[in-house]
């Protein structure tokens, strides 16, 4: 491991080096506390029963053996709730119907997935709760599931919800209800104009299964409803700030009722950003006066949480002999789950993003069917549509004979291009990854050996700023405590701290970040969309800043000058006139610090940054496997992820964060999928049967941290958490390609798959 | 879970009073790498645990001139750490170090893979080309099974009520044989099988078959003893003719279903694949 700062970042004293997390020592020996481990005076236990079908109307409810039960203190159903308007509400990443948000934590008059919550109990203790779940007598009348997303579009395919009509272009509704929620489209250029330039085109259809974020820790949820009316929640969850919106607009409370204490969190990967457990705590304590904590098992969360979308894609592109890009179309149909909002806008906007193809066409599709309601995933919807578009890309450039890097090189979206979306870009690191790439060792490498392969895919994903906010407390021992309002996945205590202090000219080990509830920090947006380094960091900035202003004041407070006389140092010096003797006045942080309670007291910087711009991020990963000819088995051999991290505040967790997403990107390509009966029964709930990567099954990851700093950011951060994800499944599939001949047009490209499309034929 | 009852038995004759005192919800436990996770997902109606790996017979590994005998609740790492196994049964490392994963396998025995009867297990293919012989106890006296007549159904075997597995023997190694197990999974660690299988196999001073036995599993109601792929292997050169016809025959008796672990074509074809591996693996342990 280099340890050393990279050349960009050797201007910083703090950014660009390796400071060991402010969270470690906690969480290695577990004394960090997670949702599960909460225990509080009288705390009830509760359960949910969930629907064992997967599309059916309730008929009845009867919970009344449940309640008679010894050590039962209350059951409650969707009607115990106050009845939900018909508006919609932030959920962190977007907003929904809050009707529908409801109706997923708890169904309604329908249930629309197998594993949907239907009835919720509180008892003495977790036994009592599971045998109360068995005494609780629901009539189902059973409806006909829709499982794909071609059937769902379908005239005359069974509806989900009646009141759904599709949302078109124009704004306007379909007439007749429909599954499919909504139409979305970019365009750019003529389309057909574009083909006719073409020498050759490529349409490819591709489909892909839903994937889960596989966070090891399980949902939580712990509510108190207190006499005086507040409700206090203790969850693990992305964005504290958004629970407490969505618990609030959901129990009626005004968001002052409510205060959120985000726990530390075992993963999310945007899966923690919907609520499921929390307003079902908050009722049951509220019923009976105690704290409630609810828990998901594994089996729950993958039945019943949000995993990204299921598609069917098809992509056609044309290019001339040179490998010019002319015409490139886009169909992307994505499973939303129950209820409205997949992530497919998001993956339209990026499909073609990386090049300056001059015609476009890109269509979306949001289509509900009776599976669970989709959540955000890293870089939400991009991993399937650049799956798409990137798999097509490489099938040009093996029919023109080109290399595939280079044709990517003579189409890039470079600075001053704009995408099909609107999106114009800046400052972007996409040829620098590409170009690190094809001198990365591996790429120079040779491939040898039989039924072997390499590919190369490249990845983009937009990022995204938003609200922000940071205190901090300058100490009498000269340290800062800094004070937070992001759940920290990803080392973001350290990279935000870490920024502080570079701004104050301090070390990093004198900023004592802590994350805390939403009664004591202002507000404070998800972690996620790669967003809490670029925006945390810049509130810490402006936090920090404000911090030297009211030292350089206090410093001309104490020395009897005029405050513009003064000045705070990037070496943390504050420098002030010379004396009358003509001596310099200067002081440095740590002394004037110890002065602080004596000389009008302590001093508290703030900042709430809110911002609409973001750093794209860029990235190119290669790939080597081996194919097992006889078993369809694939074993990745090697992979280099290149990356352009803006700036890397610290290195090491950016490298974390890509080789993180390689792992789940080649977990999406090789193996992960839900796998549903025809009664949408899902067949696979349990990280036994849902394959995610193990250890044994991944190389070590080789990380090329590219640094092409934003300059719209104080220290040119971009995000990376997300773009990583985005390469792996076309990367893999190119190799698998070059290794075999076989192109596959399906997510996983499990053993089983690749036998189909070899030796044993289609179903 | 519902809330259960555990008991420690030391000797046999303690554990079947334990049992039939427990009735239908008594159920014996070693290493409880399966009970204990059915009982929390309450896929079995468990009251009682009846823990028997205390008792003496039922832990260890005897090695004498007739053959070898593990008892029922001995964990798989004691059976792949022992130096005799690994260089007279490393057919049994090949098992044991593969069912579930190394934690697991500080628990788990093969006692209580064979009485889990899943059709997928990883060890019960082995133990049916060794020709182990299961001893079970129970109230009406001690009697021994042919191991490939134990498994009934998937997750049921021959074990009446109140019965349980004390030990298996193996019958010692003729010189010249060879045994391999393999196993199929996506992944690289923590699956169950695809399809498995096992072959031992004896071979002649000439290079021919003189005895075998193949086992293959995942593809039936049961692990298999596949006697159409020893019958193809016996008495013929090792050519690729022979394997390909002993591989047939394990593709001829599969049977599999198609679940979220594999087709029933994958299925049948890697009866085949791994009925190959097996044998080439199976004789170069053999020269």
């Amino acid at each position: 491991m280099v340890t050393a700062q990279s050349p960009e970042t050797e201007q910083y004293n703090v950014i660009g080096t390796r400071p060991i997390r402010p969270d470690g020592v906690d969480k290695v020996t577990g004394a960090a506390q997670y949702g599960a481990d909460l225990q509080l005076p009288g705390m009830l236990a509760g359960r949910v029963l969930r629907s064992p079908h997967a599309h059916a109307n309730i008929k009845s409810i009867d919970t009344s053996k449940a309640e008679a039960l010894d050590g039962v203190l209350a059951v409650v159903v969707n009607a115990d709730f106050p009845r939900a308007a018909d508006k919609d509400v932030d959920t962190g990443e977007g907003s929904a119907n809050l009707k529908w948000v409801l109706d997923n934590v708890i169904a309604s008059d329908k249930v629309l997935y197998k594993g949907h919550a239907v009835a919720a109990v509180a008892a003495t203790d977790h036994h009592i709760a599971e045998d109360a779940l068995e005494l609780i007598e629901v009539e189902y009348d059973l409806l006909t599931p829709v499982l794909d997303v071609r059937d769902a579009m379908v005239d005359g395919s069974p509806l989900l919800h009646d009141s759904l009509h599709t949302s078109e272009l124009d704004g306007s509704k379909s007439d007749s209800p429909s599954n499919t929620a909504s139409h979305l489209q970019f365009t750019k250029g003529e389309i057909d104009a574009g083909f006719d330039e073409a020498d050759v085109v490529i349409e490819r259809e591709f489909e892909t299964s839903m994937a889960h974020q596989g966070y090891i820790e399980t949902h939580n949820g712990t509510a108190y409803w207190r006499a005086d009316g507040t409700l206090d929640i203790y969850t693990s969850t992305q964005g504290a700030f958004p629970v407490r919106d969505q618990v609030s607009a959901l129990m009626q409370l005004s968001q002052s009722q409510v205060k959120v204490t985000p726990m530390e969190i075992g993963g999310g990967f945007g899966g923690k950003i919907p609520v499921y457990l929390e307003p079902l705590a908050a009722l049951l304590s509220q019923k009976t006066g105690r704290p409630v904590k609810l828990t998901m098992n594994r089996e729950e969360v993958l039945l019943a949480t949000g995993p990204t979308s299921g598609t069917y894609m098809r992509v056609r592109m044309g290019a001339k002999r040179d490998g010019t890009i002319t015409a490139a179309e886009v169909h992307l149909a994505f499973e939303a789950g129950a209820y409205p909002g997949s992530p497919v806008g998001a993956g339209a906007m990026c499909s073609l993003a990386p090049y300056d193809i001059p015609n476009q066409k890109i269509d979306g599709y949001d289509v509900v069917v009776n599976k669970p309601k989709t959540a955000a995933y890293r870089a939400p919807g991009a991993p399937q549509a650049e799956f798409a578009t990137e798999s097509v890309l490489n099938e040009l450039a093996e029919e023109l004979g080109l290399d595939p890097l280079e044709m990517r090189l003579s189409n890039a979206s470079v600075e001053g291009n704009t995408t099909a979306a609107g999106m114009p870009f800046g400052v972007i690191g996409n040829v620098d990854c590409m170009t690190a790439a094809q001198q990365s060792p591996h790429w120079q490498s040779e491939l040898e050996g039989p039924d072997r392969g390499r590919g190369v895919a490249q990845g983009f994903w937009f990022n995204i700023g938003f609200e922000s906010s940071a205190y901090g407390q300058v100490n009498g021992d000269g340290q800062v405590s800094l004070v937070l309002g992001s759940t920290d996945i990803g080392g973001t205590r350290a990279s935000i701290a870490m920024q502080l202090a570079e701004t104050l000219g301090i070390a990093a080990e004198d900023v004592h970040p802590q994350v805390v509830d939403t009664a004591s920090v202002g507000f404070t947006q998800v972690t996620g969309g790669s967003r809490t380094t670029f925006a945390g960091g810049w509130a810490a900035y402006e936090c920090a800043m404000d911090i030297r202003n009211q030292m350089a004041q206090r410093a001309a407070q104490i020395w009897e000058v005029d405050e513009d006389t003064v000045e705070y140092g990037d070496d943390a010096i504050i420098r002030g006139p010379a004396d009358e003797d003509g001596n310099p006045r200067e002081i440095s942080f740590k002394d004037l610090a110890a002065q602080l309670p004596t000389s009008g007291g302590h001093i508290v910087g703030r900042a709430d940054v809110n911002k609409t711009s973001s750093g794209p991020a860029f990235a190119t990963h290669i790939v080597d496997v081996e194919v097992d000819r006889d078993t369809g088995k694939v074993e990745i051999l090697r992979y280099t992820a290149v990356q352009d991290a803006g700036t890397a505040i610290h290195p090491a967790y950016v490298e974390g964060q890509m080789q993180g997403g390689v792992a789940q990107g080649v977990g999406m390509a090789l193996n992960e999928e839900y796998y549903y009966d025809e009664s949408g029964d899902l067949k696979n709930a349990s990280l036994l049967d849902y394959r995610m990567p193990t250890a044994l099954d991944l190389p070590m990851i080789e990380t090329n941290i590219v640094e092409v700093p934003n300059p719209g950011h104080p220290y040119g951060v971009r995000g990376v958490g997300e773009v990583p994800i985005i390469p792996p499944a076309p990367a893999v599939r190119a190799a698998i390609a070059n290794a075999i001949g076989v192109h596959m047009t399906e997510l996983p490209m499990s053993p089983r798959a690749i036998l189909e499309a070899t030796t044993l034929g289609g179903d | 879970m519902q809330a259960v009852k555990y008991a420690r038995a030391s000797s046999v004759e303690e554990a079947i009073s334990l049992l039939q005192e427990g009735g239908d919800g008594a159920r014996p436990l070693a290493g409880g790498t399966d009970v204990i996770v059915q009982a929390r997902e309450r896929t079995r109606d468990i009251s009682l645990f009846v823990d028997i790996k205390h008792i003496p017979e039922l832990i260890g590994i005897d090695h004498s001139a007739d053959g070898l005998t593990i008892g029922a609740a001995t964990p798989c790492y004691q059976i792949y750490g022992d130096d005799k196994i690994q260089s007279d049964y490393p057919i049994l490392v090949d098992s044991c170090s593969l069912i579930g994963g190394t934690a697991i396998q500080g628990r788990a025995s093969l006692g209580g893979n064979l009485c889990n009867s899943s059709p997928a297990a990883d060890g019960i293919p082995s133990l049916i080309v060794l020709e182990a012989q299961v001893e079970i106890a129970g109230p009406n006296g001690r009697r021994s099974v042919p191991v490939e007549d134990f498994c009934t159904a998937p997750g049921r075997n021959v074990l009446a009520a109140g019965e349980f597995v004390t030990k298996l023997t193996f019958p010692a190694p003729a010189g010249g044989s060879g045994a391999r197990f393999l196993r199929f999974i996506p992944r690289n660690e923590m699956d169950i099988a695809v399809t498995n299988a096992a072959t031992q196999l004896r071979l002649n001073g000439d290079g021919s078959v003189a005895w075998a036995r193949v086992s293959i599993g995942a593809v039936a109601p049961t692990p298999l003893l596949v006697a159409d792929a020893a019958a193809a292997l016996i008495g013929q050169p090792l050519s690729e003719q022979t394997i390909a016809a002993a591989a047939d025959a394990s593709r001829a008796a599969a049977n599999p279903i198609t679940d979220m672990r594999g087709s029933i074509r994958q299925r049948v074809h890697l009866a085949g694949v791994l009925t190959e591996r097996t044998i080439r693996q199976a004789a170069e342990r053999a020269a």
